[in-house]
């Protein structure tokens, strides 16, 4: 049912989304929002909205409470409210609630991210059930209640055994209506994102709250892009391995850096579980730039060149700056491919730079 | 919605139980509601109609989510209107409605009988909705952005309102004085209003010789002064500091004729809610007082108690850190019931110190009812505290008082000295917690611009806040706005010019 208050609604979430925009590179920067993260929402801070007035901070004022406690008990650092129930809504700390989706699109308006076409090759085809309409016959579980005792009353009525002092329904036999459904072909594009990260010694905690941050909208994108989306991570100093994404951002290894043993684990996950057919395939790759020797600089733009851009959409590599790393393999990438490859760079000097990586990374809408 | 039958004969047996305790109310309607209508309701502040504004939708989305995520429910809503109207929610337990009505009558009894609900329009679901079609109009002239932030600004200055002028005549309009001086100077009159705009003293014609005479050199002076004094008020504007900072602006600011009635919309709704707000205590004190009392003596039937109590001890609940009206003005009614049925008062209780007397002290005087019928009649917040919350009744309450303490980082208890917690609790019902801010000076600096002072009572403005609000200020005086105020102990001017903010220490015992 429509109702009035949707016309104020509306305007506020307009104004919610604006402020937002404004803000994002704000909160891009400062990563605040996934902190916040549910399941397919996040929350946001936006005391931007509060309304503005000539009053106390409660710190300054204090108050007074009811109940157990001697003086010096701790109350907790929460604004408390005052009152819980009451005629007028209390004042409180706003936060909004935004969709995964929202928020992308939002991300995609600001940076002016272009939609990505998935790639047309053999486009996967997925059959899907779908409830179209009401039928006479069909299974018990699919049974209409709704429609059913409606069929009933009209009968009954027509039928003159109806009587509104004692509303009895008795659907019979030919009142029964089932839903019934449709098979439809959906195409579907799936995507898998494969991170992998540098965790050598000279990878800091800096930089890898970076590529946390960095992480997080990309796949905000991403998904909001494709129906499924598939994530694994893949950490390398001198071997590589595959890990879950909690151990991805917290793992700390001391070795060497072979960029090479990543790049192998890679093809053999797009080998072993994606069919470039089936699937659009991202990965993600982020280091200091500091390879172990020449000869694995070699090997990994062979593996590149043979075995994985032929198959991803588009291979990312991002280049985060420490004050450890040498920064050469970006050079060396930029050597050996053009700007025609589906092999993107953006070097990443600070969190403030995470913006225009991600339009780098993003804005060619492969 | 319609109200189910059995619901109206509800209605009809709880009407007749609130008469029979001698409640009186205005006739009340009754409607159910979807949460979803309650919601919107509720974010339209009770009323069905409201002007557009995005707030409502911002708090329309915070109840919805509250209540998805089981942390709130509205049970009720009452709007002061004649006749009355009671939301129910859709859904509820009887005994829940029940409770809900009992709890409506209490607060209609109040609305109608109480001395600050006095000068509040009755007919106030009309008025919101005339308050909407005007406010709809000038969107529909002027655009949604500029009336929306426009409405934005004035509500930002929504609480510099003065809630006891509707009771107080502050200001007279003609000043007397002046009118008598007029009156007396006669025939002169036209020629000294020249003179004392020359800036001297007018003198009566009169012979050399005579002069000293007609016109003594004292009386001279002292007119001399008199003038002075009075062009100097003339100059002050305004004459005296004005509380109801909304009522200068619409009398003084340079508004278009669509601001100034966007501008009155707001005004008027403040001065709507503001009696409210002084009496929510007693309020919600006396409603859940008459809803206890309607339900175990009447209306409850032996099945329903445990719900009933379950409820009722959700209502009074209390938890750390935090008032609640209900629970403070409820058992503050019943100590004053049972002090006046014992007779519990006047100067011998007073002056006993016997604590063996004092808690044997029965004088079966009966009164209880009839004072608490007045108190509900009299009293504010403010009053109802200050007059009867004693020593006895905070001790025996175990009340509290919480303060900051910079050094944890938490809010902790401070004291339960009866003397500061009630300073505490009488601080934060003062004007509702608001700070006193008035305007002082309406041609600042002799630039149009307006100065604005805050009454310090112990507790600084929020600074980050006070700012925004110097910004909205600006917009509706449209010059550079100014706020006197003291921050740590000293005292800072606060200006804003429309493009920047600037701050400067200043002598605040100049105000």
């Amino acid at each position: 049912m429509s109702q009035k208050i949707d016309q104020d609604h509306r305007r506020f979430r307009e104004i919610v989304r604006g402020k937002i925009k404004q803000d994002l590179k704000r909160y891009i920067t400062q990563g605040e929002m996934i902190g916040k993260r549910g399941k397919d929402m996040v929350s946001i801070p936006l005391p931007q909205v509060e309304m503005p007035r000539f009053r106390y901070g409660q710190k300054q004022t204090g108050g007074v409470g009811q109940g157990d406690g001697e003086p010096g008990d701790d109350l907790g650092s929460g604004e408390p409210k005052k009152g819980q129930a009451g005629d007028r809504p209390g004042e409180h700390l706003v936060e909004v609630e935004l969709t995964m989706e929202e928020l992308a699109q939002i991300l995609g308006e600001e940076l002016e991210l272009p939609r990505i076409e998935p790639r047309g090759k053999e486009r996967l085809i997925a059959k899907k059930d779908r409830y179209t309409g009401i039928r006479r016959t069909g299974p018990e579980s699919l049974r209409h209640f709704r429609r059913t005792f409606k069929q009933a009353l009209r009968r009954q009525i027509s039928m003159g055994s109806y009587d509104p002092k004692n509303p009895v329904i008795v659907p019979i036999r030919d009142d029964l209506r089932y839903r019934s459904f449709r098979t439809e072909a959906v195409p579907q594009s799936s995507a898998v994102v494969i991170y992998m990260m540098d965790v050598s010694g000279s990878m800091g905690d800096e930089q890898k709250e970076i590529v946390r941050i960095e992480s997080f909208w990309l796949d905000t994108w991403l998904r909001s892009q494709y129906q499924g989306v598939e994530t694994r991570f893949v950490i390398h100093d001198a071997v590589a391995k595959e890990v879950d994404r909690d151990t991805f951002f917290r793992t700390r290894e001391s070795g060497g850096t072979m960029i090479s043993s990543a790049y192998k684990l890679c093809a053999k996950l797009i080998d072993d579980h994606y069919p470039p057919s089936e699937w659009n395939i991202y990965p993600f790759h982020f280091s200091d730039g500091d390879n172990w020797s020449v000869d694995d600089t070699v090997a990994c733009l062979a593996l590149l060149r043979e075995k994985i851009l032929p198959r991803v959409n588009q291979f990312s590599y991002g280049q985060v700056e420490s004050p450890y790393g040498s920064g050469q393999f970006i050079k060396d990438l930029h050597e050996q491919f053009g700007p025609d490859d589906n092999l993107v760079t953006s070097e990443i000097k600070g969190k403030d730079a995470i913006v225009d990586s991600i339009r780098d990374f993003l804005g060619r809408g492969r | 919605m319609a109200q189910p039958g059995y619901l109206h004969e509800l209605q009809v047996e709880i009407e007749a139980h609130a008469r029979g305790f001698g409640l009186d109310f205005f006739q009340t309607i009754f409607e159910v509601l979807s949460y979803k209508q309650m919601h919107e309701v509720a974010a339209y502040g009770g009323f069905p109609t409201r002007y557009p504004h995005w707030r409502f939708g911002m708090d329309y989305e915070q109840l919805s989510r509250g209540h998805e995520y089981g942390l709130s429910k509205i049970y009720e809503l009452v709007i002061n209107n004649d006749p009355a109207y009671g939301y129910l929610l859709e859904g509820n337990s009887l005994v829940d409605q029940k409770m809900v009505m009992a709890h409506v009558y209490g607060h209609v009894d109040f609305f109608k009988n109480n001395y600050f609900f006095s000068q509040t329009n009755r007919k106030m679901i009309d008025g919101m909705a005339n308050h909407a079609a005007r406010v709809r109009r000038h969107v529909e002239r002027q655009g949604v952005d500029k009336v929306e932030s426009f409405i934005d600004a004035c509500l930002s200055l929504e609480n510099l309102i003065d809630p006891m002028s509707q009771f107080i005549r502050r200001r007279t309009t003609v000043r007397d004085e002046d009118q008598g001086a007029g009156a007396g100077a006669g025939a002169g009159a036209e020629d000294a209003e020249e003179a004392s705009d020359a800036g001297e003293v007018p003198r009566l014609r009169a012979k050399g010789y005579m002069e000293q005479f007609i016109n003594p050199p004292a009386f001279v002076e002292q007119q001399r002064q008199r003038q002075q004094r009075e062009r100097e008020k003339d100059r002050r504007f305004p004459e005296e500091p004005e509380r109801d900072v909304l009522l200068f602006l619409l009398e003084h600011a340079p508004l278009e004729r669509w601001e100034r009635d966007v501008l009155e919309v707001v005004r008027a709704e403040a001065y709507y809610f503001a009696p409210q707000a002084q009496t929510k205590i007693m309020n919600e004190g006396w409603a859940s007082y008459w809803h206890s009392r309607i339900m175990t003596e009447k209306a409850l039937s032996t099945a329903e108690i445990v719900d009933y109590a379950d409820a009722n001890a959700g209502v009074l609940a209390t938890s750390k850190g935090q008032l609640n009206p209900y629970k403070l003005g409820v058992e503050l009614l019943r100590h004053i019931e049972d002090r006046w049925n014992k007779g519990r008062f006047g100067k011998e209780w007073n002056d006993c110190d016997d604590l063996a007397t004092r808690r044997h002290w029965d004088r079966r005087l009966g009164l209880g009812r009839q004072k608490i019928f007045e108190v509900r009649k009299l009293y504010n917040d403010v009053t109802f505290i200050d007059e009867f919350f004693t020593m006895e009744f905070c001790h025996e309450q175990r009340f509290y008082a919480f303060g900051w303490n910079e050094r944890s980082g938490n809010f902790e208890v401070q004291s339960r000295e009866f003397k500061k917690v009630k300073e505490q609790l009488l601080f934060q019902l003062t004007n509702h917690g608001q700070p006193f801010i008035v305007v002082q000076d309406g041609n600042y600096e002799n630039r149009g611009e307006l100065l604005l002072g805050q009454h310090h009572a112990g507790a600084d403005l929020k600074v980050d806040h006070a700012r925004d609000t110097l910004v909205n200020l600006a917009r509706v005086w449209k010059r550079p706005v100014n706020l006197l105020t003291r921050l740590d102990g000293k005292g800072r001017l606060m200006r804003f010019d429309g493009r920047d903010h600037s701050e400067k220490s200043a002598d605040v015992a100049a105000k």
